[in-house]
């Protein structure tokens, strides 16, 4: 089985890999670069805690394998944070408490990022369609809706 | 989970991609979204000694009308159908369909040709194109073929597309004038399969009659089940109560459900009938009929 050299420009930054075919994004993500913030969940395409963007479209990474990823774009958690500065996202997270034990918040909180990049005002049922690959099972998602709302409204603003 | 190991091939072009599945036969794979082949692969239910990725092939990914059909690109991603406005305006047994796969993230990535030629009979594209009467076409090493959507299914996981052959296109008749459809699911959350669903497609006469009926109904047997019996009790009646109820229990009686966590064979068969039900008033609303 031949590897393939890779190039995936992750948060800006172009980074190359010799991967095995086999190897999917997530693993590439977390052993290969380190970046442990986008979290393995059920490991079925259920869950959504591994949700990074791929070209700025939310999709599981435990779906796509890395070679599938050569030449493209992918954001993760690891990216949202600007100079310090939590992005609107995570601080609306952060404000409406969004999260509770915090293992599905990484993939909520790219959801949400390509969710305001395409819609400044989100109704209550488009933000719940948005997330609804996304599973939480802490907080009953009403906390999640409202940090995601108090995000729209601080990206308003800018 | 971790699939088994195989060769990665990413060709550019559509004979390049027919040429390395002439290769390699029955160990090849085509991986279009991978939103149901990887699972597989993880889970090692299934096996791949080569995967040939078709998105780096251009030219796949488009939804148009032309020709009085409307055309949808093998590789055309379920969010795009999604996002189509002519498929909102004029296509709502799509529109219906689309939104109820999966979920939004997987729909990102899983295209209109994968769902079809994953023969899964759980999957909601196949009911809604065979109550379309759609067309497949398939690339091949001695070219196109054309296949009817009524040839299309032949078992569980199992279609008449060969080993060396591509889907790359989806054919639909645009609807005549009066005409509606609609897709109506039954699942237990987000992104589960349907515990049954019914797709209808509907033009209805000058007279208010009927004139086409498309019916099929969705995992409910080893693979997507199309009830000509439920079709023929409609054709040149008027979409009474009566007739509709007609109708939707021979839909029901042509279903083979198979009892699982969603259900006993007796409900599922149940809710064929009750979604066909459905699924056919609203495709007569949608017609601009009673």
């Amino acid at each position: 089985m031949a590897t393939h050299k890779i190039t995936v420009t992750v948060n800006g930054a172009a980074r190359e890999a010799d991967v095995e075919s086999r190897l999917l994004l997530v693993h590439l993500l977390r052993e290969s670069f380190r970046l442990t913030g986008t979290h393995i969940g059920c490991d079925t395409t259920h869950c959504g805690a591994c949700t990074v963007l791929l070209d700025g479209q939310p999709v599981k990474s435990c779906t796509v394998l890395a070679v599938q990823a050569d030449g493209r774009e992918v954001s993760t958690v690891e990216g949202l944070e600007r100079d310090g500065k939590l992005h609107p996202v995570q601080e609306g997270f952060w404000e409406k408490h969004g999260l509770q034990c915090g293992y599905c918040t990484p993939g909520m909180l790219m959801t949400s990022c390509a969710l305001l990049s395409r819609t400044k005002e989100p109704s209550e049922q488009d933000i719940r369609e948005a997330i609804s690959g996304n599973l939480c099972r802490c907080t009953g998602y009403v906390n999640i809706i409202q940090a995601i709302q108090y995000a729209a409204a601080k990206l308003r603003e800018r | 989970m971790i699939p088994a190991g195989f060769d990665y091939h990413a060709p550019v072009t559509l004979s390049e991609a027919v040429a390395l599945l002439s290769r390699y036969g029955e160990g090849a794979k085509v991986l279009s979204g991978g939103q149901s082949l990887l699972p597989l692969l993880k889970l090692r239910l299934g096996h791949a000694e080569h995967l040939v990725d078709i998105g780096r092939i251009p030219g796949l990914e488009y939804v148009k009308e032309e020709g009085g059909m409307l055309r949808i690109g093998g590789r055309t991603r379920e969010s795009a159908l999604e996002q189509s406005e002519l498929i909102r305006e004029r296509y709502p047994i799509l529109y219906d369909t689309v939104r109820v796969i999966a979920d939004p993230l997987v729909r990102n990535l899983a295209t209109v040709g994968g769902n079809l030629a994953h023969g899964d009979p759980g999957n909601d594209h196949p009911a809604t194109m065979l109550a379309l009467g759609a067309q497949v076409v398939a690339v091949g090493p001695s070219g196109e073929r054309v296949i009817p959507i009524d040839k299309f299914f032949l078992g569980l996981f199992t279609t008449a597309l060969q080993p060396d052959e591509i889907l790359t296109e989806i054919r639909v008749p645009s609807p005549p004038p009066r005409s509606g459809g609609a897709y109506v699911k039954l699942e237990r959350k987000v992104g589960d399969y349907a515990t049954a669903a019914a797709a209808v497609q509907v033009t209805l006469g000058a007279n208010g009659a009927f004139d086409r009926v498309g019916l099929a109904l969705t995992n409910v047997g080893p693979t997507p089940v199309r009830s000509q019996d439920a079709e023929d009790a409609l054709i040149g009646k008027r979409p009474t109560d009566a007739a509709i109820a007609e109708a939707a229990r021979r839909a029901a009686d042509a279903s083979s459900p198979t009892p699982d966590r969603r259900g006993s064979v007796e409900y599922k068969r149940e809710m064929a009938r009750v979604l066909a039900t459905r699924a056919l008033k609203q495709a007569v609303r949608r017609a601009g009929g009673q």
